[in-house]
């Protein structure tokens, strides 16, 4: 079985965001990068495949040098390849998509795993947009997956409950929190991955379909009032939630 | 200029989204004098269609067949695509629910559009629409304008307010899409729905609990509270790590990111990643033994004391006050 995971490198999530010089990203100065969280999911559901099904999990990561640690990670994890598609100009979900769609074209993988999201720019969406890309099913926010032969059982997170979806392989998973619990790298993981090769690839040029104007944070939330510092003060809060905000 | 608003259906009845993004169509609409039309698509859905009229949709589309009864990504993903083409809609609307996240990438695809996902605010600037996004789960927010000819938004749930614009009924049409057994390669079997929880990301009202509970066990007078309340249970990523809780209640940047319009955060410090996911929560009330915890920055009101002690008095309260 031919088994791909694609892993983004983004800032952790203790990360304080600054907004950049440029007005339209982050300042990096000072934040670490980790592989992105729901990623970690996907590596794990794919080891797991193979471990099941045999065949080879490739690990694929589009960004500059950087995503590099990402793929070192997934190698120390155990994933057989690690390939960079090494561009790190800005990007919007589709040109992300559209870039991993040529390189994996070529490879026609069975499984393909993404995270649910990146927990930097939030849109949970390449996975989907490469599925379509390649015309393959995909199931997205996947907590459990079951394999048996070409037929794929899968449940997917939705408001309040789970659906239970079917389809066939080849198809794209996008992983989430539940699925399993990712492995940590074995210091002989760690060790054996820092003299695998990572293949780099140049990927298809980034051309920009949503244009972000600006980047910025949020109205701060300044403190309340504190009520007081026992059940006695419960009575004037469900005034106030009644009365001032309206919300009872 | 037309927009295109897919109104979310389960079961053959609309959910909160649906109306809240017809609505939000029709505030866009009538900024830019574009055109709303309605987009339903089901098993047996004709009959409900027309009550979108209210909500400001003077025409709704209808694809039914019973096949769709059940969603299917790829089905629904071709019938929206199809009927945007169609109908030569500039603009979609879908919401930035579990559907709507599904099937809004697979549009955007099809029709080479620019995709801004949950989207909490849109605006019409020199005939252009710009969207604000949040992004690194609120610690920051995205102004974005979509560059293609098409453009896909999803809108955050609970955060575009529904608002009906009167009692008109709307004119509904049926709309015929070709499908054949290879539209529906995705298909959903079966919908285990959780016993009538609520989910956090939906939800009016959450009460959410953290390590402050010291045991799973405890977590029982937040349901209590909750359900007085008619609210949804969340949890700290702390407590769902130690497996008290189930992680779909998490709240915060590696769970869900949530607007109530009352968010009760009980024995939960407030670590930034949680703040991140809740503190665009409209009125937040923190009760915390801890005087100096980051929780009491965001809250609009808060209780230094023992939650043991608090949370059943404001069950107790809470009832008086809304007679039950």
């Amino acid at each position: 079985m031919k088994i791909v995971v694609c892993v983004n490198h983004v800032p952790d999530t203790e990360t304080k965001v600054k907004v950049g010089s440029d007005g339209v990203s982050i300042d990096k100065t000072g934040v670490n990068f980790i592989m992105n969280p729901y990623d970690e999911f996907g590596v794990e559901e794919a080891l797991r495949v193979k471990q099941k099904h045999g065949g080879e999990v490739t690990a694929v990561s589009l960004g500059g040098d950087t995503h590099k640690e990402t793929l070192r990670k997934a190698l120390a994890m155990g994933v057989d390849k690690a390939v960079l598609l090494k561009d790190d100009s800005p990007r919007d979900s589709l040109s992300v998509a559209k870039a991993l769609a040529d390189y994996l074209k070529g490879i026609s993988p069975d499984v393909l795993f993404f995270g649910k999201q990146s927990i930097d720019s939030d849109n949970g969406a390449v996975g989907s947009m490469v599925a379509e890309l390649l015309g393959m099913p995909s199931v997205n926010v996947v907590v459990k997956l079951e394999i048996e032969g070409t037929t794929v059982k899968a449940e997917r997170e939705i408001e309040g409950g789970h659906e239970k979806v079917e389809t066939r392989l080849p198809v794209v998973i996008t992983a989430q929190k539940g699925l399993n619990e990712p492995r940590y790298p074995s210091l002989k993981g760690i060790m054996a991955a820092k003299s695998k090769p990572i293949e780099e690839i140049t990927p298809t040029p980034a051309s920009l379909h949503v244009e972000v104007l600006a980047m910025r944070k949020p109205p701060a939330k300044s403190a309340g009032k504190i009520l007081g510092t026992d059940a006695s003060a419960v009575a004037e809060l469900v005034r106030l939630l009644h009365e001032e905000a309206k919300v009872l | 200029m037309k927009i295109l608003a897919f109104a979310e259906q389960r079961d053959n009845a609309f959910r909160k989204s649906a109306f809240e993004t017809v609505t939000a169509g029709r505030k866009l609409a009538g900024e830019s004098g574009a055109e709303l039309v309605a987009l339903v698509i089901g098993g047996k859905v004709s009959p409900i269609a027309e009550s979108l009229g209210s909500y400001g949709a003077a025409r709704v589309l209808v694809v039914e067949e019973a096949k769709l009864q059940r969603y299917s990504t790829t089905a629904y993903a071709k019938v929206v695509a199809e009927v945007a083409a169609k109908e030569k809609a500039d603009i979609l609307l879908l919401p930035a629910t579990a559907m709507g996240k599904d099937l809004a990438p697979r549009v955007a695809v099809k029709l080479e559009a620019g995709l801004a996902a949950d989207c909490t605010a849109l605006a019409w600037v020199d005939g252009n629409v710009e969207a604000t996004r949040p992004v690194y789960a609120g610690k920051a927010l995205l102004d974005v304008r979509i560059g293609t000819p098409r453009k896909v938004f999803t809108l955050r749930p609970n955060v575009f307010t529904a608002e009906k614009a009167g009692d008109s009924k709307a004119a509904v049409e049926q709309c015929a899409i070709s499908l054949g057994d290879a539209d529906y390669s995705v298909q959903v079997k079966e919908v285990a729905q959780s016993s009538g929880r609520l989910d956090v990301a939906e939800a009016d009202i959450v009460v959410s609990g953290g390590r402050g509970l010291k045991g799973p066990e405890n977590f029982k007078m937040i349901e209590e509270l909750a359900g007085v309340l008619g609210a949804a249970v969340g949890a700290s990523r702390a407590v769902v790590d130690a497996g008290w809780r189930p992680h779909d209640e998490q709240v915060g940047q590696t769970g869900k990111t949530v607007s109530p319009s009352l968010y009760i955060a009980v024995g939960i410090s407030g670590a930034i990643q949680h703040l991140a996911g809740m503190s665009s929560s409209k009125y937040i009330v923190a009760i915390n033994k801890d005087k100096d915890a980051p929780i009491f920055g965001v809250a609009d009101y808060g209780i230094v004391g023992d939650a043991f002690e608090v949370v059943p008095a404001l069950t107790q309260e809470v009832k008086k006050l809304l007679g039950k």
